[in-house]
């Protein structure tokens, strides 16, 4: 793979993707509001979770915060790529576009994931950070490099397995045509990862763990955060990671051989 | 002598095709128990084209044009059969299969539709791995091909459907492609901007010695670009050779009206041997095979009295329509 090539065509993206949303300012406006709307709305319905009883799961509320970080930069990241590219697959196959795609001599599974990027998910992205920042001072966590390091990696690792159950429900669309209802049906379980893992039901967080990793990506980095995790679950949402990217990446490559576009 | 660029040997392809009954009965039923069967859009073609060639794909609807050309650039795997284009298999698609062809599809639109088509143009442009000099002297070079100027820079939303097209065109050529499939590449479009792609396209083959699978239509695109059509007929060639070969053989005669000085060289003409079609005062139409033309011209101004005279070619959408229906399966 030609490194340079990729980084050229992923720079033109960000321009035109920008250009694109920059044609429509009031969008983009109502868009940030959305996201500083939405933050503080999940902070005020957290809060409402800890009023009574100051602990959910062995987490009090500055560490429950962690997780809403985590989480916003979870959403951003979504909306900011997955969301306007892993969407338009549908549409692609649905409408037969992705003809133009797989004629283009550049790994589509880059092109349709990278294509489009929403900017108003950046601020999403920023207001997770520093929700994470003041986490960090009230939590009173010592900064190191090994630290940041592994919440790097973790928060890596979670952005991989998203996206990889996202473009794998896509993908699916090669032979079921419509699966919107599907990827809607992910982003209510991303809901679900704003809560520690321990809250639930030893029945319900082996579902979320194993079935759909969703609470696994944002509890492992919250636990990180805290000092709280075993190595083995950090190697664990590695692999996990690692396991997810490959397979999603084989099953397009597989799923391409049934492609049958659509007709003229 | 020009070499074989595609090269189709024994080629079928089957589709899973879903049917369901009508109603609210039939939908439940269709829901819950889909009934699936497997249909041969595509049944055993072979046939070769040579570089520079500019081929037609006639049909009726879902005849298989579109099936063969999609399967000829390499985006539907065959289920039977091999193809070669350009030395490659198409359905690998091959970083440098890629490069070397192009898709144009009439309906379909690559372009961004909120920019200037320039910016798909330069994006394009990075994917074929072009560097910004390059890509700028092929946007020149093309666009006064196309005779496109101002409508660069302005949203493709605002563009008409002509402009659009153009665009579209521009932006599929930038790689230089060796090979054009285009699917109905002139659909909406009114008669001026169909003459204009139609005379780009000429200028085009001409000047690259490039290869055109075209499917169209409108019988114009096939007759002023294709010296050659392949005729399917469910999945099926029914034809392929020489367009004006195809036309002698559906229509062997001609007409000519004449219009004489005098009545009495209507009859004349009428009992001369000629086939008469129609007559009406002083004006006969009469039916001329196609090989005695020239000679039976000769004789009508040597030996009549001719005030004018009308040769009307039998209009080619209704010959070639005779083609697509099932009657004329075996040409």
């Amino acid at each position: 793979m030609n490194l340079r090539k990729y980084l050229k065509v992923y720079k033109k993206f960000l321009h035109t993707s920008l250009a694109s949303e920059l044609e429509y300012k009031t969008n983009i406006l109502f868009d940030l509001i959305t996201a500083i709307l939405s933050l503080i709305g999940s902070i005020f319905l957290l809060s409402i979770f800890f009023q009574n009883d100051g602990y959910i799961g062995g987490w009090n509320f500055e560490q429950a915060l962690i997780i809403q970080g985590i989480y916003t930069i979870l959403n951003g990241i979504t909306n900011t790529w997955f969301n306007p590219n892993l969407t338009e697959i549908v549409k692609h196959i649905r409408e037969g576009t992705l003809d133009f795609v797989l004629l283009k001599p550049i790994d589509s599974q880059f092109y349709i994931s990278l294509k489009k990027i929403n900017p108003s998910g950046f601020l999403e992205i920023i207001l997770g950070f520093c929700l994470l920042l003041y986490c960090i001072k009230i939590n009173q966590i010592n900064l190191n490099l090994i630290f940041l390091t592994l919440c790097l990696t973790t928060i890596i690792c979670s952005i991989c397995i998203l996206y990889s159950l996202w473009f794998f429900i896509s993908t699916t669309t090669i032979w079921f045509v419509k699966t919107w209802n599907a990827t809607e049906v992910l982003r209510s379980f991303l809901y679900i990862g704003r809560f520690p893992l321990n809250s639930f039901s030893l029945s319900l967080r082996i579902f979320f763990s194993v079935f759909i990793p969703i609470a696994f990506i944002t509890t492992i980095p919250s636990e990180v955060f805290l000092g709280l995790s075993q190595l083995w679950k950090i190697l664990l949402e590695v692999v996990i990671a690692l396991i997810f990217l490959f397979t999603s990446r084989k099953f397009w490559l597989y799923a391409l051989k049934f492609y049958s576009s659509a007709s003229s | 002598m020009a070499q074989n660029i595609i090269d189709v040997r024994n080629l079928s392809k089957s589709f899973d095709i879903s049917s369901k009954e009508p109603g609210l009965k039939g939908t439940i039923k269709h829901f819950f128990r889909r009934q699936t069967k497997s249909l041969k859009v595509i049944k055993d073609l072979s046939f070769e084209i040579k570089e520079g060639e500019i081929v037609g794909f006639l049909g009726a609807n879902g005849a298989g044009k579109t099936t063969i050309l999609k399967m000829l650039c390499g985006l539907i795997y065959p289920s039977e059969g091999s193809i070669l284009v350009s030395g490659y298999l198409p359905f690998r698609r091959k970083e440098n299969f890629l490069k070397n062809i192009t898709l144009i599809m009439g309906q379909k639109q690559q372009l961004i539709w909120d920019l200037p088509p320039i910016e798909s143009f330069y994006l394009n442009a990075s994917i074929y791995d072009l560097d910004k000099f390059e890509a700028k002297k092929r946007i020149k070079k093309l666009s006064e091909m196309l005779e496109i100027d101002e409508e660069l820079f302005i949203p493709v939303r605002k563009l008409s459907l002509g402009q659009r097209m153009k665009s579209e065109l521009l932006a599929a050529l930038i790689h230089e492609p060796n090979i054009l499939f285009l699917d109905e590449p002139t659909l909406g479009l009114d008669i001026n901007a169909q003459r204009n792609l139609r005379k780009f396209l000429q200028k085009y083959n001409k000047e690259t010695n490039s290869t055109i699978c075209l499917t169209s239509h409108y019988m114009k695109d096939i007759t002023s670009l294709c010296k050659r059509v392949i005729c399917v007929h469910e999945g099926r060639i029914s034809y392929d050779g020489k367009l004006d070969l195809l036309l002698k053989k559906l229509s062997p005669v001609k007409e000519i009206l004449i219009v004489c000085r005098s009545e009495e060289d209507v009859i004349k003409l009428e009992n001369s041997g000629f086939s008469v079609k129609n007559k009406n005062k002083n004006e006969i139409t009469i039916n001329v095979e196609n090989n005695s033309i020239t000679s039976s011209l000769k004789t009508i101004l040597n030996n009549f009295d001719i005030e004018d005279l009308f040769i009307n070619e039998p209009p080619i959408d209704e010959i070639i329509g005779r083609v697509l229906i099932k009657k004329d399966y075996d040409i």
